[in-house]
């Protein structure tokens, strides 16, 4: 049968767009489900750390730059938005506002990527980072404190594998949008196949949404730690 | 009751009797080399997943001979400790992540789910090839990290030996599991998508053949359990290149707490290796017995209780390492709890065997030799998770036996019965009868005579993974060394005469074993959008979609088709049977 429902976009092996859209959205729903098992190993170990040492992880986060922290929740949260306004463009099949919203995200992905990049090189320049390389004086600090410095370095390692991860999952979410800028720009996206855009908005928001819990994690931890100690 | 599946064509369009060429099928529809390795038919993919993993087999195969040829002596016969070492790590690495955890749901699962509910192709076919190619990657690295000298740690990777002490190729043989486990990840979550969303019209969840039910919970702790132990073997990456990590004891990390993480994906993932046999064994059982399967919601059930409650036990490989006396209590009960629907299975299969019409080919062989291993591996599990007798067991030749009972005795043995089953309708050829149902004995009979001695050295105390051992356990070690010889003879057999049907063997009919399943609807081998005429439309319970053939799997005389019309099947007019009953209304 088929055929009235027939459109370019339609795959061969399924009935109509309606099966198409349905499975390419369970898909990217159920592959989120095994993002947040992934990170939750990570939040799993951190959490248990986090019980048993919680000084020395507030005094390691209060070491952390909230600045850049903060900046960069402002562009991911941004993005979010132009993503969603991106798929409401393709929705309407508004060519030109579906590939601007898009650039967007991407540049604002960049931007968290690039400060990422000065934070990363502000840590190095600190050796505020686990192992040999560890810095003296804030391993003295911890000392005087009555802290271990080794448990310290413990959280520097959720600091840096945290972030990280997720640091590749913000480059494959920007290869993913440029991608679809291409494909809108070619004008692979008509607006019955808005879809295509939407489960990357899924995977974006995700991103997104394990930032909004590292930032508090890693770096409000800290915050009021020089008040209280 | 027997007319469940119909197509809206009428008459006119019935397929013609088989011809003497076979028409164009999934298989020779093109031959280049290309064809196959940018196909994205879930059929040639299911091939390609054959392939691979029966390499692989021998490999671990391999592996497993050495170890049990050294094991012949007391002080080790033929190679150093060290070798031993990287010998046994070889066998689990290649068998678990490389052939029991993809052997059904990548073979099986990819060439026959679609058929068996009714539509053209996974959901995602280019995942589907996708998930292959990272497979092969994941596999590569693993043969490298073996070929370029071993791992020595044993296959669950504990720190800090594999972080710190371990002097053997721990990086490559990691990655390659890392990899791997996500060419896991894509089959489970292609496979849940197609059986959410791609049924055909009137295959609703209570009609799904059993082995899509046991696949479906073996989709759902791929997907959530998977990530877990890949974000578990990236901390031992990032440790081992970093020197540090979160698992590192000298900066206050916690080794247990990475089996915790290692387990919480390993435990579930014996459950992604063994439900895909009992899968197998729903289908084989109810053919072979000429029976509707007994409690079919049952057994549906007890596939996801076993997927849920399987997720919720993992800390009993730990109860020797630490937990605490309360968490071992409770993941003891849990332990026992996850016997209740596996018992479920195992009643309902007896059942179903209960008053049929029994006939022993080499799939129903291998499907009674399933349940039995199956019920003595089940049952030394709870002696395992009984918390006084585990810390006499653990970590000996007891648990050895008992896994391999399981893993072994029940998913090899379901996966030979799936590719004995089924492999009339992936090749389009019948095999030797006779030499199958020799190597269904042979395999069984080497089994037995290979683990039963473990479970008594175990009992007596002989540890596991030791290269060297008391002299009194060597006759037991050389029972056990010329019974996996009579299993290495067993597994070849197949090889042979199952390459050999391919050139020699009979044509097979759409349906040689009389089987009521929907995929034996399609021809043999399939066509390459799997059925003839779409789209499907099923009306009748589970295991009643046969056409031309009734509940006692008589064929009826007219060819499927034929006589098909769907208005004479409007109402009551099925033909009468001795379990005739009324049908929906078709069309």
């Amino acid at each position: 049968m088929s055929a009235s429902t027939h459109s370019p976009v339609l795959k061969h092996h399924f009935e109509d767009l309606g099966q198409q859209h349905a499975c390419e959205r369970l898909g990217m729903w159920m592959f989120l489900a095994t993002e947040i098992l992934f990170f939750g190993g990570l939040f799993g170990a951190y959490t248990v750390y986090r019980l048993w040492y919680p000084h020395e992880f507030e005094f390691a986060s209060s070491h952390l730059n909230r600045v850049f922290a903060t900046v960069n929740t402002m562009f991911l949260i941004t993005s979010s938005l132009t993503m969603t306004l991106a798929i409401r463009s393709a929705k309407l099949g508004d060519k030109g506002a579906l590939v601007r919203n898009l650039l967007i995200t991407a540049a604002l992905a960049t931007a968290f990527m690039v400060v990422k990049g000065f934070e990363y090189a502000e840590d190095f320049h600190e050796h505020l980072v686990p192992g040999p390389g560890f810095s003296a004086d804030i391993g003295k600090e911890a000392s005087d404190k009555g802290l271990d410095p080794g448990k310290v370095q413990l959280f520097l390692c959720f600091y840096y594998v945290m972030t990280g991860i997720h640091g590749i999952h913000i480059i494959i979410g920007i290869g993913c949008i440029l991608w679809l800028v291409w494909e809108a720009w070619r004008g692979a996206i008509p607006p019955e196949n808005y879809s295509t855009v939407e489960v990357v908005s899924l995977y974006w928001h995700l991103v997104d949404a394990i930032w909004l819990f590292l930032m508090p994690l890693l770096y409000l931890a800290g915050a009021g730690y020089g008040a209280h100690h | 009751m027997s007319i469940a599946v119909t197509s809206h064509s009428g008459p006119a369009a019935a397929p013609p009797p088989e011809p003497p060429t076979p028409p164009v099928n999934y298989l020779n529809v093109s031959h280049t080399i290309w064809s196959w390795l940018f196909t994205v038919d879930h059929k040639r993919i299911g091939i390609l997943y054959l392939v691979s993993i029966s390499i692989f087999f021998v490999a671990g195969g391999a592996a497993a001979g050495i170890v049990r040829l050294n094991l012949l002596q007391p002080d080790g016969a033929i190679v150093s400790e060290d070798a031993y070492n990287r010998a046994f790590t070889a066998h689990g690495v290649l068998m678990l992540f490389f052939f029991l955890i993809p052997a059904v749901p990548a073979v099986f699962g990819n060439f026959f789910i679609p058929m068996m509910i009714g539509t053209k192709d996974l959901a995602f076919p280019k995942l589907n090839i996708a998930s292959w190619y990272v497979f092969m990657i994941g596999a590569v690295c693993a043969v490298w990290a073996v070929l370029a000298g071993g791992i020595d740690t044993g296959w669950t990777l504990y720190p800090p030996y594999s972080t710190r002490a371990s002097q053997s190729n721990v990086i490559p043989g990691v990655m390659g599991a890392f990899i791997s486990g996500f060419s896991s990840i894509m089959t489970g979550l292609n496979i849940m998508v197609t059986v959410h969303k791609m049924r055909a019209p009137g295959m609703t969840w209570g009609r799904l053949p059993l082995f899509v039910w046991a696949l479906y919970a073996t989709s759902l702790i791929q997907l959530l359990a998977t990530p877990v132990v890949a974000i578990s073997l990236v901390l031992i990456m990032v440790e081992r290149v970093a020197g540090i990590g979160i698992f590192d004891p000298t900066i206050g990390g916690d080794p247990v707490l990475f089996q915790h993480l290692f387990w919480f994906y390993s435990h579930p993932a014996v459950y992604i290796m063994i439900l895909p046999g009992m899968g197998v064994i729903s289908e084989v059982l109810t053919c072979f017995s000429r029976k509707n399967i007994f409690g079919y919601h049952a057994i549906a059930w007890s596939s996801v209780g076993i997927a849920v409650v399987g997720f919720l036990l993992w800390a009993h490989h730990m109860f020797v390492a630490g937990i605490s006396f309360y968490a071992a209590l409770l993941f003891s009960l849990l332990s026992m709890l996850v016997a209740v629907p596996s018992a479920i299975k195992v009643f309902n299969w007896v059942a179903t065997l209960y008053r049929g019409s029994i006939t022993y080919q080499a799939p129903m062989l291998f499907s009674l030799g399933f349940v039995v291993l199956f019920i003595v591996g089940g049952l030394t599990g709870l002696f395992l998770a009984t918390l006084g007798t585990d810390i006499h067991l653990h970590d000996t030749y007891f648990v050895v036996a008992h896994f391999h009972f399981v893993m072994v005795g029940g998913m090899v043995m379901g996966y030979f019965a799936a590719l004995h089953f089924w492999w009339p309708k992936m090749t389009g050829r019948m095999y030797s009868d006779w030499w199958s149902r020799m190597a269904a004995a042979i395999i069984i009979f080497g089994f037995f005579i290979t683990f039963i001695p473990q479970f008594v050295m175990g009992y007596h105390g002989m540890p596991r993974r030791y290269p060297n051992y008391p002299a009194e356990f060597q006759f037991l070690n050389v029972m056990s060394t010329a019974g996996a010889s009579i299993l290495g003879i067993g597994y070849l057999m197949p090889a042979v005469y199952l390459t050999l049907s391919l050139f020699f063997g009979k044509r097979a009919t759409a349906n040689p074993w009389s089987a009521t399943g929907l995929e034996w609807q399609c021809p043999s081998p399939p066509v390459v959008h799997n059925f003839e005429h779409m789209p499907l439309v099923v009306v009748c319970g589970p295991y009643e979609y046969a056409l031309g053939v009734d509940q006692l799997g008589r064929g009826l005389p007219e060819p499927p088709g034929s006589q098909d019309d769907p208005a004479h099947r409007d109402g009551v007019t099925g033909p009468a049977g001795p379990m005739h009953k009324e049908t929906e209304v078709v069309g």
